[in-house]
């Protein structure tokens, strides 16, 4: 069989953003990945140059929507390096509580998408229902559910208000139920077992060599994160650990990801209950000649911003490095040796309809004769359940319907 | 004191220069080119550096490469300063030895021009396929960035 290329992209119907994956198969197998970047290129760096300090956090905020407190944030990290200016303590819990609903947000949209690309539709559902607690959250504290204008050098432009808190918390209890609800789902599912475990496996040393960050590390058993290890904001004032896995596969993305945001509900809930009162500004005037550089531990990994300042109102150079940056290029190493229908799980973000489409008719090569009628194919599906849930440890039949 | 940087500053004598740590366990070094390599192996495999990026910088008169590690144990961040003339825009690629620097030093590439020796593919990554050839985007030195 010769070696054939499927591209992905770079602008597809069920892919949030423009990006062109080549996936060069020899039939079901994926041999090599090519990834092609630029699609969405916008010049923020040059951009920045132009942009007034004050002007700067809310271009940051607008290079993702899902991250829109991760690059702000990164960015106060870096001024207020430069600038040498000790933030408020009312203003670093506030920080991280924004951090931490992102994540959490944020690992819900992605559990949903993933579920989606499964064909696991009801976690899409229930997942995508429970990030609206969150958005509902960030929306009664910031006035907005994404792009929430909260960070400025030295403190925050919006305070919580403290009468508020109790119904806060309570709304955030909410989640906990949901997350043990995900955490079955994928825990007790045969089939979201068989598509994730042992697939897309990264080793620690892979990780290593291509510098990637967040979960995508911390599921190949890499215990770095940002927030215990650089400490800023609230972090190393609350109790909460770092959650890592063991086998670096999709599985052990899924189950970090779920973890961690049991982490993030801790975080918040502390910092609710423990916000100091007092200031949330320290009210930095101007930004001086020098370097600085910010690093937050974002949904997605590390996000690092460096700034040059020659002492007028806008920067000399401002650098941004997204975690996606690093962690993208892991699949030209994470799809080698799988299948298609794998690779589609594995890059995370496409339709896994182009191998779909090959499979609901199968022909007979050489006379093109059908093999299998519809019933034949509902019979073969229901069979490869039940052999599916014999290998993966469920014995159990599957119960009738009621 | 970290230990990077006693290491940084006694390893390679007269080529990694003005070692300092500033506010917030940052530490700056100037590196002459040659010595970015062993530098940046000295850092991988000596203190378990985690390579973070490289930030790209048009001087007017040089380009600026400040390559970035952290230091993960230490909550450190290294940055390697390394200046090159704009007659002789070129350095050793870390790309054979850091996999993670082949984007990173082809997105340097690509915005400043800045030839990367010994890089295993040195395509665009992110500019369109129609950019005018030898115009960069981040350069200062003219209009349009031409070089």
């Amino acid at each position: 069989m010769s070696e054939r290329i499927i591209a992905i992209g770079p602008e597809h119907p069920l892919q949030e953003e423009p990006e062109c994956f080549k996936l060069h198969v020899e039939g079901e197998k994926v041999l090599s990945l090519d990834i092609q970047l630029g699609y969405n290129h916008r010049g923020v760096e040059k951009l920045a140059e132009s942009k007034s300090y004050d002007q700067i956090l809310f271009l940051m905020e607008r290079i993702c929507g899902i991250c829109s407190t991760s690059h702000p944030f990164a960015g106060v990290n870096a001024l207020e390096n430069l600038v040498g200016v000790e933030v408020p303590e009312r203003a670093k819990y506030i920080r991280s509580i924004l951090g931490e609903m992102e994540r959490i947000h944020s690992h819900l949209l992605w559990l949903g998408l993933a579920g989606h690309f499964m064909g696991y539709n009801t976690l899409f559902m229930w997942a995508w229902k429970t990030r609206e607690i969150v958005l509902d959250l960030l929306e009664r504290i910031s006035g907005n559910r994404q792009n929430y204008s909260m960070f400025k050098v030295g403190g925050v432009r919006r305070d919580v208000k403290d009468d508020e808190i109790p119904s806060y918390l309570k709304e955030l209890d909410r989640l906990l139920p949901a997350l043990d609800l995900f955490r079955g789902a994928v825990a007790d599912d045969p089939v979201v077992h068989a598509r994730t475990k042992g697939i897309g496996v990264l080793t620690a040393e892979d990780i290593r060599r291509f510098g990637a960050v967040g979960p995508t590390a911390r599921a190949s058993g890499v215990d770095i994160d940002v927030r215990r290890d650089d400490p800023y904001a609230a972090y190393s004032m609350v109790d909460w650990k770092v959650v890592t896995g063991t086998r670096g596969d999709v599985y052990d993305k899924v189950m970090v990801r779920i973890l961690e945001m049991y982490e993030s509900h801790a975080i918040i809930t502390q910092c609710l209950r423990k916000l100091p009162p007092g200031e949330i500004d320290a009210r930095v005037k101007e930004i001086p000649a020098g370097e600085g550089i910010g690093r937050h531990e974002a949904p997605r990994g590390e996000v690092m911003h460096y700034v040059r300042s020659d002492g007028t109102n806008r920067p000399a150079r401002y650098k941004v490095r997204a975690p996606s940056f690093m962690n993208v290029a892991t699949n030209t190493k994470a799809v080698v040796g799988q299948t298609i229908s794998d690779a589609t799980l594995i890059l995370a973000a496409v339709d896994p309809c182009y191998c779909c489409s090959e499979r609901v008719s199968a022909v007979e090569r050489r006379t093109g004769k059908r093999l299998w009628s519809g019933a034949e194919l509902v019979r073969l599906s229901q069979d490869a359940t039940r052999r599916l849930r014999a290998k993966m440890g469920f014995p159990h039949e599957i119960s009738k319907d009621p | 004191m970290s230990t990077v940087l006693d290491t940084l500053r006694n390893a390679f004598p007269g080529r990694l220069l003005n070692c300092e740590e500033r506010r917030g366990a940052r530490i700056y070094c100037d590196a002459a080119p040659e010595v970015i390599v062993d530098a940046a192996r000295e850092l991988m495999d000596g203190h378990r550096a985690r390579f973070i990026t490289a930030t790209g910088t048009d001087t007017r008169n040089a380009v600026e490469i400040l390559y970035h590690f952290s230091i993960d144990g230490e909550g450190a961040v290294v940055s390697l300063r390394v200046t090159l003339p704009k007659d002789r825009l070129e350095v050793d690629s870390l790309a054979p030895l850091i996999k993670a620097a082949e984007w990173v030093e082809r997105e340097i590439h690509e915005m400043l021009g800045v030839r990367f020796r010994g890089h295993p593919d040195p395509r665009r990554l992110l500019l369109a396929d129609d950019w005018p050839e030898g115009s960069y985007p981040l350069r200062r030195d003219g209009e349009g960035g031409q070089s």
